[in-house]
């Protein structure tokens, strides 16, 4: 008897249609309707199961479609978001309101797989509980959200939106929101036609080898559809890039030595079908293991193999701030306490890897791909490609999550170089693990602190000594170096202070940026020594923060002097009636509880500084009236999910006096809108925000003046015209009869804002940041003392943003950086060789992040658009040492690295009752 | 021939030839160990052959199809003594995982963190295993031999899963030890089944994932637990280092090997008395 072997076609339902395709033998269902059947809505984040984004309907089961085999669809119903939001689904329906309504899409690229798995549970259960939508939603990881408004969400908890039109104070929904939650918003992958040919990398499998490129012409002649080969050799500029120009150091491709696990060598361009059977192992390149470092330790030794020529012992570079006298001010400290922390690397995890498409037009080059800082982007490339900045065009794509990585290239070089050596269009898509071996990580950290306090608890003395792991290439490792020891101090009144930070080189990935450039782990240092500090004076740990909080008026520790918009002290006191509840609530719990369970409150709190470092940080923005009457805001700060989009237009919105509904937005095209800087030291609704602002106050006056208008009138756009009503009187713009520029404007305006800082000198004192913005947060926790596990119950958390532009949004930052703090904190630890995957890797499901309330505070700054202050790294800074402090709280034990994975803690309870 | 769907076992075993095909059902362990550029096996996919799916109650116990699902073993009105399965069913990965994922898949896997196994050996589950020509019955106990290994020969492919009836009155409890609350790689697991007369414990079966290569039994603290008074179950030394002595525990990313030791003890002590449940003490 024969087997039954399936005919190759297969024929199955596509959200009402029928539809029938040939897949290749065991073909991922994702990988058919994306590229087979257009269905770009399902997104890919892992290839594994892992992130659920990827999950459609089959036969109403919910299901990753990266898992299962397409040949099993055959003569079944698939339904994917798009269908269902297209469809007459009521669930998605609804849901599409609710999402935008509590603001529960960020990014936007888990939404998809959020929505297909709130449907299935929907359907099954109209009304589910919490606890049923957590584990209907498991499945599906979100990175920016921290996932309380995605159960708000599908639960229908009440929402209440403002108007679409609302400006600056406004929670309105996201002006992108909708494309996100039809699936239709495109990513990094989702630009390429299918059958575009596709670029794979040959990396490193070790973390430092020499190597040799054996006969590339022979693989070319085997490898059928195999197109082109790059290398090194292939780079026309300089084989070298670097977010910072001084320290630009990694090349596109290594040259002779590659210097950590995961560094490209080389890479392959084919057609799909070539790809898919391309095996890295297969190319001819032969390595030669080199002894490598892997910590700050073995990379400080004496003897150690140096990375970079003119770095000596591996010390990239430092950062120090100091003032007054520490040393003396702990001599007399009537109590001084000292500790050394560490830290591990993090990884960004955002749910989409890099990915881009890029093609030759007019002998331009055009480059869509995911990205935190497009102008950036376009000046590594004029170097990498030895070209003019005229010849090179960056189209970002959306933004599948960033937190940082996404401000260095990743993907660019290789998809220019590709395109220009074959003249075809290009993509490439990093599969999950290629992504955490190769992008930038947070920096581990090794930090020795010592803090005096007198007996009233004043602080006599603070010295800080942190280094931190940059990993093979400096990225943004002197950003951190430099930042580090400005922020290490937190936002206290410390009159004798010595800070040094160092950036290491060792054999790992590059350490970057990440959401807070090395200040959440000197926070960890800080404010869990804090809590020892009070401890020992008997101080309540709230009561002893407020006694050294900083105030108006009084130096930081790099001598600037707030006149006015410190805002710590007003975060710490509207944290304390919940302090004070929590306390008591925790003390009878633990009274009353015989078993392991031992509840815990901590606190902790944390300043940012917005912007570059003493460095120019420009934001431009440009808007203007069409003949049309249609007004366009030329919005280039990157929306990476955290709203700029939404942001940005609601200030310029409220400065010229409209409606933010009654705009459109043009993204940020470098070809046509200007540069407003990288999303990035949480500066766009502050830096790009005034750049809004003034642009939209120079529009208005532009039209005012055309009609003499006084600054009280009000403006209403209409069709091929202007109205304006000041008072009695009422004007109009005919704006048709105007002669429209090239590009097709009769009124335009474009403003810049750069903030006021000034260098620092020798001992770190100057104007680092026109602002600060400033955080305190409680987490209350329950340790299980037998079996070491920690459970987050519930988070306070006060920012002082200055003035909340859209109070949704800042909530929306509070809880998806508290999410990533708690990740830091209680389990995320990247381990080169052996977590490069999101089911080693572990990020929080929607099962660890409890209910968090936040308090938007608004002392307002002087400099920031409206009074805002920047929030976006904010947010994390005081989550882990929060939650360090709960767990010693709980069960007296005082935890000296992160994660405080169960294992760590429970070693560490076991030492302590020996 | 890279694909074959047979509708049969027969099929399915006449396809197998030699054992050279590479079976797949649920996929869900299939598709994330794939490795960029790998070569295509020839695929044998048993999710079209209709006999092997289904849970059925048998004069003997219970018949659980090889292909059955997670959420299949969820859905299914399995008396008490599977609530360890059933609990285990909800923690392997998600939803997603559940609707696609097999219960023969998992055992076939081998992996020492596999959720199914521990409570498949409180159940004392039977492997049924077919070839051209024969069927032969084993215990699981027996089938999963090492890390990522079984007993499973070429040309064979295993069909079902048979549980003998537990004994009446069987309580059952599963824990799991993960560093977040879903989607994650047991650090250690319990599944216990027992029976209780006169407030006294019975017919214990103790078995432990993640703690050794093959998720094993623990048949010391069986022994002892048997008789034990529900009044005595608060007792901390109910489970000595003595009884753990078969496992094997690893130092790994997830947690050192003192740690899996200790944390284990704790949760065997959890997953008796979770089994025990509300049972008064009538000491």
């Amino acid at each position: 008897m024969d087997s039954v072997v399936l005919d190759p076609a297969i024929r199955f339902m596509l959200n009402g249609e029928d539809v029938t395709v040939t897949p290749f033998p065991g073909e991922r269902l994702s990988q058919v309707l994306r590229e087979r059947l257009g269905a770009r809505d399902v997104k890919i984040g892992c290839n594994a199961g892992d992130c659920g984004a990827c999950s459609v309907l089959v036969d109403g089961e919910n299901v990753c479609a990266c898992l299962m085999m397409a040949q099993q669809a055959q003569g079944r119903s698939v339904e994917t978001v798009a269908g269902l939001m297209a469809g007459d689904d009521l669930h998605a329906r609804a849901l599409e309101q609710r999402f935008q309504d509590h603001g529960a899409a960020q990014c936007g690229i888990c939404t998809p797989g959020m929505v297909v798995s709130a449907v299935a549970l929907l359907r099954a259960c109209p009304a589910p509980d919490e606890e049923a939508v957590k584990e209907a939603l498991a499945g599906v990881l979100c990175r920016c959200t921290g996932y309380r408004k995605i159960i708000d969400a599908v639960l229908d908890r009440p929402a209440m939106p403002d108007e679409a039109g609302g400006g600056a104070g406004a929670s309105i929904r996201r002006l992108d929101g909708r494309a996100k939650l039809a699936g239709s918003e495109q990513f990094g992958d989702d630009v390429a036609a299918a059958g575009t040919l596709e670029i794979a990398l040959v990396r490193s499998p070790y973390p430092r080898a020499a190597f040799e490129i054996g006969d590339t012409q022979a693989f070319l002649r085997d490898n059928a559809g195999i197109e082109t080969i790059l290398t090194a050799n292939d780079v026309p500029g300089e084989n070298r890039f670097g977010v910072i120009p001084a320290f630009a150091d990694q090349p596109v491709f290594a040259e002779r030595v590659a210097r950590f696990r995961g560094e490209a060598v080389a890479a392959v361009v084919g057609s799909p079908e070539a790809i898919r059977v391309f095996d890295p192992e297969r190319f001819p390149v032969t390595w030669t293991v080199l002894d490598a470092v892997t910590d700050v330790e073995a990379a400080l030794a004496g003897g150690a193999p140096q990375l970079h020529e003119g770095r000596d012992g591996n010390v990239m570079c430092g950062g120090f701030v100091t003032c007054g006298d520490a040393e003396a001010a702990l001599a007399r400290a009537d109590i001084v306490v000292e500790s050394r922390t560490g830290s591990g690397f993090v990884e960004h995890a955002y749910i989409e890897p890099e990915a881009g498409y890029a093609e030759m037009v007019d002998g331009r080059v055009e480059i869509h791909a995911c990205t935190q800082a497009p102008v950036m982007d376009r000046e590594a490339m004029e170097i990498i490609l030895g070209m003019d900045a005229r010849d090179i065009r960056i189209v970002p794509t959306g933004v599948g999550g960033g937190f940082g990585s996404k401000l260095d290239i990743s993907v660019q070089p290789y998809l220019a170089l590709g395109t220009i050596k074959t003249g075809r269009p290009v993509r490439i898509t990093l599969s999950r693990t290629e992504s955490m071996q190769s992008t930038t990580k947070r920096h581990p950290s090794d930090i020795r602190l010592r803090i005096g306090a007198m007996k009233d608890g004043r602080i006599s003395g603070f010295d800080f000594r942190g280094d931190f792991d940059t990993g093979a290439y400096a990225s943004w490792g002197p950003t951190v170096a430099n930042r580090v020891p400005v922020h290490a101090s937190g936002p206290y009144r410390i009159g004798d202070y010595r800070a040094e930070a160092r950036g290491i080189h060792t054999n790992c990935p590059p350490a970057g940026a990440f959401r807070g450039f090395g200040v959440p782990q000197s926070a960890i240092a800080q404010e869990t020594l804090f809590d020892a500090l009070a401890e020992k004076l008997g101080m309540d740990p709230l009561d002893f923060r407020l006694v050294n909080a900083l105030e108006d008026g009084e130096p930081t520790v790099c001598g600037q002097i707030f006149r006015q918009g410190v805002g710590i002290t007003a975060c710490l006191e509207a944290l304390r009636p919940g302090w004070e509840a929590e306390r008591e609530a925790a003390a009878a719990f633990n009274r009353d509880s015989a078993g392991p369970l031992r509840r815990g409150v901590g606190i902790a709190a944390g300043w940012y500084g917005c912007g570059n470092t003493s460095l120019p940080n420009p934001s431009t923005i440009k808007a203007g009236v069409t003949a049309q009457g249609r007004i366009r805001l030329h919005q280039g700060a990157m929306d990476i999910g955290q709203g700029a989009n939404t942001v940005i237009a609601q200030i310029f919105a409220t400065a010229l006096g409209v409606p933010t509904s009654s705009l459109d937005l043009v993204g940020a095209d470098t070809d046509v809108t200007p540069d407003a800087g990288k999303t990035s030291a949480s500066r766009q609704t502050f830096v790009s925000g005034n750049a809004a602002r003034l642009c939209g106050e120079a529009l208005r006056a532009q039209l005012l003046r055309a009609v003499n208008a006084s600054p009280a009138a009000t403006i209403e756009p209409g069709d091929n015209t202007i109205a304006f009503v000041d008072g009695e009187r009422t004007h109009s713009i005919p704006l048709h009869t105007l002669e429209p520029d090239a590009e097709g404007y009769v009124f335009l305006a474009a403003e810049t804002y750069d903030p006021p800082t000034k260098p620092l000198d020798a001992n770190g004192q100057g104007i680092p940041y026109a602002q600060f913005g400033y955080a305190a947060q409680i987490a209350v926790v329950e340790v299980d003392t037998a079996l070491g596990t920690i459970r987050p119950i519930r988070f306070i958390a006060a920012h002082d943003v200055g003035k909340a532009i859209n109070p949704m949004l800042v909530e929306g930052q509070i809880q998806g950086g508290i999410a990533q703090g708690l990740g830091m904190a209680l389990m995320e630890e990247y381990i080169p060789g052996r977590t490069e995957n999101l089911h080693d890797y572990l990020i929080p499901t929607i099962g660890d992040v409890p209910p968090i309330e936040s308090i938007i505070v608004e002392v307002p700054d002087e400099h920031g658009p409206y009074g805002v202050k920047g929030l976006g790294e904010h947010v994390l800074i005081p989550t882990a040492p929060a939650i360090l402090n709960a767990i010693h709280h709980a069960c007296g034990v005082r935890l000296s690295a992160v994660p405080a994975t169960p294992s760590r803690l429970s070693a560490a309870i076991r030492e302590d009752r020996r | 021939m890279p694909y074959v769907a047979p509708i049969t076992v027969e099929e399915a075993l006449l396809a197998m030839g030699d054992g050279a095909m590479r079976v797949v059902a649920g996929c869900t362990d299939y598709f994330p160990s794939r490795k960029a550029g790998e070569g295509e096996p020839t695929l044998l996919d048993l999710t079209r052959v209709r006999a092997l799916r289904g849970i059925s109650e048998t004069p003997q116990g219970w018949r659980i199809g090889a292909t059955s699902t997670w959420t299949d073993i969820l859905r299914a009105p399995l008396p008490p003594a599977f609530d360890a399965l059933k609990l285990a069913a909800r923690e392997v990965g998600s939803v997603q995982i559940q609707n696609l994922g097999t219960l023969a898949g998992n055992l076939c896997n081998a992996s020492p963190a596999a959720d199914g196994v521990p409570p498949l050996l409180a159940l004392e589950a039977e492997v049924e295993i077919a070839a051209r020509g024969s069927t032969r019955r084993i215990p699981l106990s027996r089938f999963i031999t090492g890390v990522r290994s079984t007993d499973l020969q070429p040309g064979e492919i295993v069909t079902a899963l048979h549980i003998p009836s537990p004994p009446d009155g069987t309580r059952s409890a599963f824990l799991k030890l993960g560093s977040r609350r879903y989607l994650v790689i047991s650090i250690a697991m319990v599944a216990v089944n027992l029976t209780l007369r006169d407030g006294r414990i019975g017919d214990a079966r103790v078995a432990v994932g993640a703690c050794s290569p093959v998720a094993t039994r623990l048949p010391a603290l069986e022994a002892a637990l048997d008789g034990v008074a529900v009044c005595d179950l608060a007792d901390d030394t109910l489970v000595t280092e003595a009884h753990l002595a078969p496992l094997s525990p690893l130092d790994d990313v997830r947690g050192s090997a003192s740690f899996r030791l200790h944390s284990v003890a704790e949760l065997c002590r959890r997953a008796i008395r979770k089994a025990v449940g509300q049972e008064a003490c009538h000491g």
